[in-house]
């Protein structure tokens, strides 16, 4: 592409891709730190992704290589319309395939497959803020992260425990990057926490509603927050992926019929792909296999 | 008690415009005293609490706190991650009103423990170990540890944010009318306990109130405040049984006798 294609890129002005590009390049130096930004009206409504998408404008160029997760599916609405969206005012090439993806847009769910270096994976992030429900003052929130006052943090634990014998929270759980800022991981999963800490990929954060960004830069130290006596703990599944038998990947219950009926699947749509051509087999696909023969 | 200060207050004034705050109020507060600060209401009382804890920046003046390692620092040349850290360590702060110093949606253990958790306890059981060993120092039953202190009664809620302040063994608390808005009875139980525990503890206090039977009750020594000037300041039972100025005279002798 000529240098005149690539003037005003990807839907945003050259302009607002700089001050974006600026925010991002503080927001890696100062890992789990927010960064304010002048978040634009984006052609779709808040809470649609419009801080990830504006990051991913930011970031992206003709040669890279697009792939978008929403609930760590690639054919759900808001994955599909974010896909399209990049494929027409950018013309990139998109794909399902996470091995093969630059960059990655996600709502809730980090891909199984291993992140390599080079990669790039863009968070869309509707509350940047993790002291949000606790500390309702903005003004008091920046000045506890300025002060690394992080006490209230585990105020939020111990009331989980104190309620439910165990630390409840199953998303957006809290962690410490680099040792030093608290941060909200955005509703992924507590699953996906420990893919987080010493990540080969960049992790970038974009809140469009919110207008803030932050970001995990490569082989960076994330910890989720714990008791001594209560460690952090991701979730685990008493059956394996009913499609392709996987045991160690993150799962979405589907309810099959209102008599109870339900089944258990991989929430990572390319992964579980993936692994189905390779011939693994889960319990409900066999019989599938079979009706159609 | 020993023979340095732990709080050397001079000359603090503080201005709201051309109105007077407070004026040129200069003190010393040793270990273990209590000190009540009395006036009718917008004689100052609260506005020089609040500068002597760093709530509000006076418009001139200094005062001195002795840490624990011996050395006086200036409060107002502190930065005020370190100012923070006092607060919530080697100080209490008990607001009038207890919905001020309690976070009212969590849980008394909670409130109690968030000090704690503050500077870097992370066992979750000896958290509330000390959480429900506190609970019962304040006349709270243990099995209300889970319960939210909206939960509570007024003077229940007083009692746990008194609690909550003295979890991390502050050496110096600030109280602004404890006893306010609460009927004589439990008054008198709080008094009762707050008077046990300085006395247990050895703390310093600074006590706003505008009830002379509660400076009776808990003080060593008091202030007597008009118009933003000390007018004047000795043992507590020498300025009740003695007043010297006509405004104390007056004060005194406007407590109703039943």
């Amino acid at each position: 592409m000529t240098d005149l294609a690539t003037y005003n890129f990807a839907y945003l002005d050259e302009q607002t891709k700089r001050m974006i590009r600026r925010a991002i390049l503080k927001a890696i130096a100062i890992p789990g730190y927010q960064v304010p930004f002048a978040s634009r009206e984006m052609p779709m409504p808040y809470g649609w992704g419009t801080g990830g998408v504006q990051v991913t404008a930011a970031i992206i160029g003709p040669e890279d290589v697009l792939k978008v997760i929403d609930q760590g599916a690639d054919d759900t609405t808001n994955a599909v319309s974010i896909r399209a969206f990049f494929q027409k005012v950018a013309n990139v090439a998109v794909t399902t395939h996470t091995k093969d993806a630059t960059i990655i847009q996600t709502r809730h769910r980090i891909p199984e497959h291993k992140l390599a270096e080079g990669q790039i994976l863009v968070y869309q992030v509707p509350i940047p803020e993790p002291l949000r429900f606790l500390e309702p003052r903005e003004t008091e929130t920046r000045k506890m992260h300025a002060l690394e006052e992080y006490g209230l943090m585990h105020v939020k634990l111990y009331e989980d425990i104190a309620h439910n014998g165990r630390i409840s929270k199953t998303y957006a759980y809290p962690v410490k990057v680099a040792g030093r800022y608290v941060m909200d991981p955005s509703p992924t999963p507590k699953f996906d926490n420990p893919k987080m800490h010493r990540s080969e990929a960049l992790q970038l954060f974009g809140a469009g509603r919110e207008k803030r960004i932050y970001a995990v830069p490569p082989y960076t130290d994330v910890v989720s927050l714990d008791f001594e006596d209560h460690p952090f703990e991701i979730q685990t599944f008493d059956k394996p992926c009913a499609l392709c038998g996987a045991g160690d990947v993150y799962l979405d219950e589907v309810v099959l019929d209102d008599k109870g009926g339900r089944m258990f699947v991989c929430s990572d749509t390319d992964n579980c792909e993936d692994r189905r051509e390779h011939g693994h087999v889960g319990a409900m696909l066999a019989p599938a296999k079979e009706a159609a023969e | 008690m020993t023979d340095t200060p732990l709080l050397k207050v001079s000359g603090v004034s503080k201005f709201y415009g051309s109105r007077i705050g407070c004026k040129d109020v200069s003190f010393d507060l040793w270990p273990g005293e209590v000190l009540a600060i009395v006036g009718e209401s917008g004689s100052g009382k609260t506005t020089l609490l609040n500068c002597l804890s760093t709530r509000l920046m006076p418009t001139a003046g200094s005062v001195e706190y002795r840490m624990r390692d011996g050395n006086f620092r200036d409060l107002y040349h502190m930065s005020e991650a370190e100012r923070r850290f006092l607060m919530r360590t080697d100080w209490g702060f008990v607001h009038q009103n207890p919905a001020d110093g309690l976070r009212m949606t969590v849980s008394a253990g909670a409130n109690v423990g968030e000090r704690l958790m503050a500077v870097g306890d992370r066992h979750y059981g000896k958290i509330r170990e000390t959480a429900s060993d506190w609970l019962t120092r304040v006349e709270i039953g243990t099995d209300r540890i889970d319960d939210q202190p909206r939960a509570f009664s007024g003077g229940m809620r007083q009692r746990l944010q008194i609690a909550r302040n003295l979890v991390t063994g502050p050496r110096l608390v600030f109280m602004d009318e404890p006893t306010g808005g609460l009927d004589v009875s439990v008054q008198a139980r709080l008094l009762d306990l707050v008077r046990g525990l300085v006395n247990d503890l050895g703390l310093s206090a600074i006590v706003v109130t505008h009830d002379l039977a509660v400076a009776r009750l808990l003080s060593h020594r008091m202030m007597v405040m008009k118009d933003g000037h000390v007018i004047e300041h000795g043992l507590t039972d020498r300025v009740l049984d003695d007043p010297r100025e006509p405004y104390t005279q007056l004060l005194v002798s406007s407590i109703l006798q039943v």
